[in-house]
């Protein structure tokens, strides 16, 4: 799972509002490097919530990443070269996601985060 | 500029699509409609040939530049070759002429001694020939009435044309992605032919994001991948992948407007069916809620419900309609029923897409599949939302009855009944309907 994805994901069990951002334990993560496309890193840095993207890297002993952000800081190579790296090329291979309002725990196996809800969630 | 474009005698019904929407990822229609609310999707202009049918492979298409042409050819799968077309007659002594009466400066700058060319199917001109690598390419291209014409009608009159290749598919490409060489495969596993056509409905390209909901063993994303999109799959390695129910999707609330392309086979239910969280006799009503015990929830299997076409038709739709960005495209296929050899389709709506293609292929008597392309022309509103979390409650609460209606399996399967026999083959009768039987191929 890509910082990316963690991104985008929420607790969604029914009655829950404040499922974002989940809490990140990392058990084991790695490095994969990819090409840095600088466009796609500028469309999608506005639909990127920067406190949890910054927190889940922070999760894994990756602390290059300001508390803040906003979209001048684009012009910095610097700041694009972390930015990429935190998003795409750090990957959680086994951990877990925790809501923060129930404390529900969302197993990641393998690299992939299973959000699927049991019986009394739905 | 008029281009001769000659497809491959395939998939008959998604051939033109797949030009116009390279047409549209190629600029052909000025600046990209990218912007908020843009104009409505365009089209190109299309022309055949006297006499011919719509399902020949012979058509003529204006492009704005041989190299949008060039580009177009080179990334489809369907078009076996985009030609500049120097004459055409209905035998050689008018094709002649006609290759004649092309202006000679649109003709020099190809025929010097320096280059080298080589033509196709018949010799013509002088100079220096290589068959390997040529700099330019000549076809001469021939339709008579031999017998047999594809299932087309037959023809009416000979025709032949003389052109100069502009560029062609590279369908080399669909032997190193063909399933049968693949480590791991699935029993739905979309065929490369048909998931490169579906990148190219859905324009993947680098740096776009393409999403596949119900990805399976990930025919579809590999596809658009390998056009350089940022799929959940950076060929080799996706961008993610997830567990998860696409009826209860795990997407944070703000979250709008992150894809590029949603690009999916939905399960509709002939050889696969769609399952949702929830426990079919929870929604039955046949047992009541219950707390799964606290020793038991960590590897915990949860118990799922058949997903109703409907009901996944208008998940798809909502969410599509709520992840994609302005411009972006939805590429699903929808099955339809066919009765007595016609369908009448009727393919979901929704008020922010604009349906810009649909192309068919008939799977069997009973029922086909068709390809819809969608583009995002309205933007997700509050009251769209609202509408769609009723709905949503709506198919919760009346489980039973959707799963009843538009029971798919059931209407492909059960023994044929009166109105649906296959007595008299006359009724199959290939003049009786061309068209119909084109989209077999």
């Amino acid at each position: 799972m890509r910082l990316l994805t963690h991104n985008m994901l929420s607790c969604n069990i029914k009655g829950v509002s404040n499922g974002f951002p989940l809490r990140l334990e990392a058990e084991k993560w790695v490095e994969k490097e990819v090409e840095l496309n600088a466009d796609f890193l500028r469309g999608i840095f506005p639909k990127i919530e920067w406190k949890a993207l910054a927190g889940a890297a922070r999760a894994i002993g990756y602390d290059a990443l300001p508390d803040e952000a906003d979209a001048s800081m684009l012009d910095s190579d610097d700041f694009l070269s972390h930015f990429h790296h935190a998003l795409l090329e750090l990957h959680v291979e086994e951990g877990t996601l925790v809501c923060p309002e129930t404390g529900r725990r969302f197993p990641i196996n393998k690299g992939i985060p299973n959000m699927l809800l049991h019986e009394d969630e739905v | 500029m008029w281009y001769l474009c000659v497809f491959y005698h395939r998939l008959l019904d998604y051939r033109r699509p797949e030009v116009e929407s390279l047409a549209e990822l190629f600029g052909a229609f000025g600046a990209a409609g990218e912007g908020e609310g843009g104009p409505p999707p365009r089209s190109l202009e299309w022309r055949l040939p006297e006499n011919h049918h719509i399902d020949s492979p012979f058509h003529f298409v204006s492009l704005p530049s041989e190299e949008i042409a060039r580009n177009i050819a080179k990334r489809s799968i369907l078009v076996k070759g985009m030609y500049e077309l120097w004459g055409q007659g209905s035998s050689y002594e008018e094709l002649e002429k006609a290759i004649r009466d092309f202006p000679d400066e649109r003709k020099l700058p190809y025929l010097t001694s320096e280059s080298t060319f080589r033509i196709i199917v018949d010799s013509f001109g002088k100079g220096r020939v290589d068959l390997r690598n040529p700099d330019h390419k000549f076809y001469l291209m021939e339709t008579d009435n031999y017998g047999s014409n594809n299932g087309l009608p037959p023809i009416v009159q000979r025709a032949v044309f003389f052109g100069r290749e502009v560029g062609a598919a590279d369908r080399k490409l669909l032997p190193t992605y063909q399933l049968k060489s693949r480590k791991y495969l699935g029993p739905t596993a979309m065929d490369a032919e048909v998931a490169f056509l579906m990148a190219n409905q859905g324009l993947a390209q680098p740096g776009k994001l393409v999403y596949d909901p119900f990805v399976g063993t990930g025919s579809i994303l590999v596809a658009a991948a390998h056009f350089g999109a940022m799929t959940m799959y950076n060929l080799p390695m996706p961008i993610s992948l997830l567990r998860a129910d696409n009826n209860l999707p795990p997407w944070h609330p703000g979250l709008r407007e992150v894809f590029d392309a949603i690009i999916c086979d939905p399960p509709y239910g002939v050889r696969a069916g769609g399952r949702k969280s929830g426990g079919r006799k929870l929604l039955k009503g046949i047992v009541g809620p219950y707390t799964v015990p606290e020793e038991k929830r960590t590897d915990h299997i949860p118990s799922t419900a058949p997903y109703s076409l409907v009901e996944c038709m208008h998940d798809l739709l909502d969410l599509s309609a709520k992840m994609l960005v302005m411009g972006g495209r939805l590429v699903f296929f929808y099955p339809v029923v066919r009765e007595d050899g016609f369908t009448n389709a009727e393919f979901p709506e929704h008020p922010c897409f604009t349906l810009v293609a649909s192309s068919e292929q008939i799977l069997s008597l009973r029922y086909s599949r068709n390809l819809l392309t969608m583009v995002k022309t309205g933007p997700y509103t509050e009251e769209i939302a609202e509408a769609a979390r009723k709905k949503h409650l709506e198919f919760k609460e009346n489980h039973l009855k959707w799963l009843e209606d538009g029971n798919l399996r059931s209407a492909v399967f059960s023994p044929a009944h009166p109105q649906i026999s296959l007595s008299g083959n006359s009724k199959f009768d290939r003049d009786s309907k061309p068209k119909y039987r084109g989209k077999y191929v």
